[in-house]
């Protein structure tokens, strides 16, 4: 009973926000540790960046022409972008597990912020994030790519891309919050992404495509942020004066998505998570 | 004696299914109470209303005086819960687990380490605090989910099903831990399927049918309720309704007959067996086989309600898959 009036004291020395970051901290040790023992995320952080880099740079980089400069440079930003983006599967995958399991039912039964469990979890993907850009940035050197435009514009760049990490793994507790089953996570939240990524810039100049894809294209999320990232790395960009306002400002437009994305999704994933319960 | 934990008129539906049909309970403060039933009686839906996981279509109850429906955080504060299927991090070893949950439970650092350390000692968890509890048993991972919902040292615990699934020696031993805390003082709801423990760990127990409580009362009360013990014999169809007639004149309360089991409720033990064969002999029905036993859920149930309790359970799955699929 004195371990509760003291919870209650040390508690009220802090506000709301503070117990917000507090518990998702715990939330993303907690899962930082899981992630430790699974040998499954060291697969898909570590070896599985580096097996798409090689394959695409290697099966695709002699076919592919983009221009007078290599397909490695104008790809290695693409690669980048679209494993950030399957960060968000992972969000699916993680919280759907934790909502099968009996764990959820613990935290809903404590008097923390629920918010932090979802924030938590966006958190330790972001370190899963920063660990798998790393190892994708060091096998792009290795083979050839080279950061030409700048310490700050590169690192403007990988906060672009954690960031946009950050707005997916709402997408995706949404997704997880939603099914029914890890299984179902893992599909539904995979399968939108391939359909995003391709339908980009990420692999080939959207001026290839026909033009009823071109414009998906053109002003798909995606497409803003492989541009935003080319850019900042320093590959050279030809914009055509009558491009979309999504190419001629790649930047802005990918911050204004983010903003949305995460204004939308982490309010939705939140209201999911307080409706569910474990199953 | 102020009251701990109130229920009024508690509804719940999924769907079609029913699980709470105006379910009211008043529990006293420093007491235990059992909540005994078959599976899919709305033990565990109670339960999960009571301790603010799920929202009731109507009714309202109350903790410690504190609003769960309108109040939840406040309430979240004073009740611990241990649920049927142990909510504890399989991937993190049971220290971690403690430790992580203190922090929830806003302890500072050192506090939470220190009162996770004393848990797991209460609990006889040191030997494997630093193992992954993938690699517990049963029991163990029980205790530790017990451990877990002591983190703050509730005033009030409910326990879902603190030993099914259980074998033996590790339900002796969560009922030694059960009885401890009680006698520290801290109220406990319990839903279990055994009468067996309801009557050791409850002093108040209430059977729950259908979302509903059907009957309520001390172990005592009920099995007077019910008729003390069973005796059952084995007989020939033909002549089972004749032996229901010879054994009504000593039963404490109706002899039922089904197929060539004749059941016929007793208070006395022993000497009972005596009468009731002589009883069969004189009306020269042959005994294939008799036995003395004692109550079962199932005979409350049979008694209370006219049905076995395995009947509930077909409707039990029907609200499993609506969960389900919610």
């Amino acid at each position: 009973m004195n371990s509760r009036s003291m919870t209650e004291q040390y508690a009220s020395k802090h506000g709301k926000i503070y117990w917000l970051f507090h518990d998702s901290s715990v939330i993303a040790w907690r899962n930082l540790l899981r992630f430790r023992r699974n040998p499954e995320v060291l697969f898909f952080d570590v070896v599985q960046p580096i097996i798409f880099i090689l394959l695409f740079a290697f099966v695709f980089g002699g076919a592919i022409d983009v221009g007078d400069s290599s397909y490695r440079s104008f790809l290695i930003p693409g690669i980048f972008v679209q494993t950030i983006a399957f960060a968000g599967a992972s969000a699916a995958i993680g919280l759907n597990a934790d909502m099968n399991s009996g764990i959820i039912d613990r935290f809903k039964s404590l008097p923390m912020n629920t918010t932090g469990v979802l924030l938590g979890q966006n958190l330790a993907d972001l370190v899963r994030s920063v660990i798998t850009l790393f190892i994708m940035s060091l096998t792009g050197l290795a083979i050839g790519w080279r950061i030409s435009g700048g310490f700050a514009n590169a690192v403007f760049a990988y906060l672009l891309l954690l960031a946009f990490g950050f707005s997916m793994a709402w997408i995706g507790s949404t997704i997880g919050l939603s099914v029914s089953s890890p299984q179902v996570a893992s599909t539904a939240g995979f399968a939108w992404l391939f359909p995003l990524t391709f339908l980009s810039n990420a692999f080939v100049p959207t001026e290839t495509l026909p033009t009823w894809l071109r414009f998906f294209a053109e002003w798909n999320p995606i497409t803003s942020i492989v541009a935003a990232t080319r850019y900042l790395f320093g590959y050279p960009i030809q914009v055509s004066p009558d491009a979309p306002f999504s190419l001629q400002h790649p930047i802005i437009t990918t911050i204004i998505w983010l903003v949305v994305i995460t204004a939308i999704f982490m309010p939705l994933a939140g209201k999911k998570f307080r409706k569910a319960t474990s199953r | 004696m102020s009251i701990a934990i109130e229920a009024n008129n508690l509804v719940k539906k999924y769907g079609e299914v029913t699980a709470l049909a105006g379910l009211s309970l008043q529990v006293e403060e420093g007491t235990v109470f059992g909540l005994l039933g078959p599976n899919g009686a709305g033990k565990t839906t109670a339960v999960r209303v009571l301790t603010t996981l799920l929202t009731p279509d109507s009714g309202s109850a109350t903790v410690a005086g504190v609003d769960v429906i309108n109040d939840p955080e406040h309430a979240r504060e004073i009740m611990g819960l241990s649920g049927q299927n142990a909510s504890v991090d399989e991937n993190l070893t049971g220290i971690e687990n403690l430790v992580m949950l203190g922090r929830l439970f806003r302890l500072p650092k050192k506090e939470a380490v220190m009162k996770a350390n004393d848990l797991l000692e209460r609990f006889s968890l040191t030997d494997a605090s630093k193992r992954i509890v993938k690699t517990y048993s049963g029991g163990m991972r029980r205790r530790l989910d017990l451990a877990a919902s002591l983190i703050a040292n509730p005033n009030i615990l409910f326990l879902d099903e603190p030993t099914t699934g259980l074998d033996p020696r590790s339900r002796l031993m969560m009922w030694d831990v059960i009885q401890n805390l009680v006698n520290e003082g801290t109220t406990v709801l319990l839903t279990t399927q055994y009468l067996e423990e309801a009557d050791q760990l409850a002093n108040k127990i209430a059977v729950i049918d259908k979302g509903k409580v059907i009957a309520q009362g001390t172990a005592d009360e009920l099995k007077t309720q019910v008729g003390g013990e069973r005796i059952d014999v084995v007989v020939s169809q033909a002549q089972a309704s004749q032996a229901a007639v010879a054994l009504q004149s000593m039963a404490s309360g109706k002899v039922v007959v089904e197929g060539e089991h004749v059941q016929a409720p007793v208070s006395g033990g022993g000497v009972k067996v005596v009468e009731a064969v002589r009883a069969l002999d004189m009306a020269k029905i042959e005994i294939k086989e008799i036995q003395l036993r004692r109550p079962t859920l199932d005979d409350v149930f049979l008694s209370l309600t006219g049905h076995h309790a395995e009947e509930v359970k077909v409707e039990d799955e029907t609200v499993a898959t609506k969960k389900g699929r919610k």
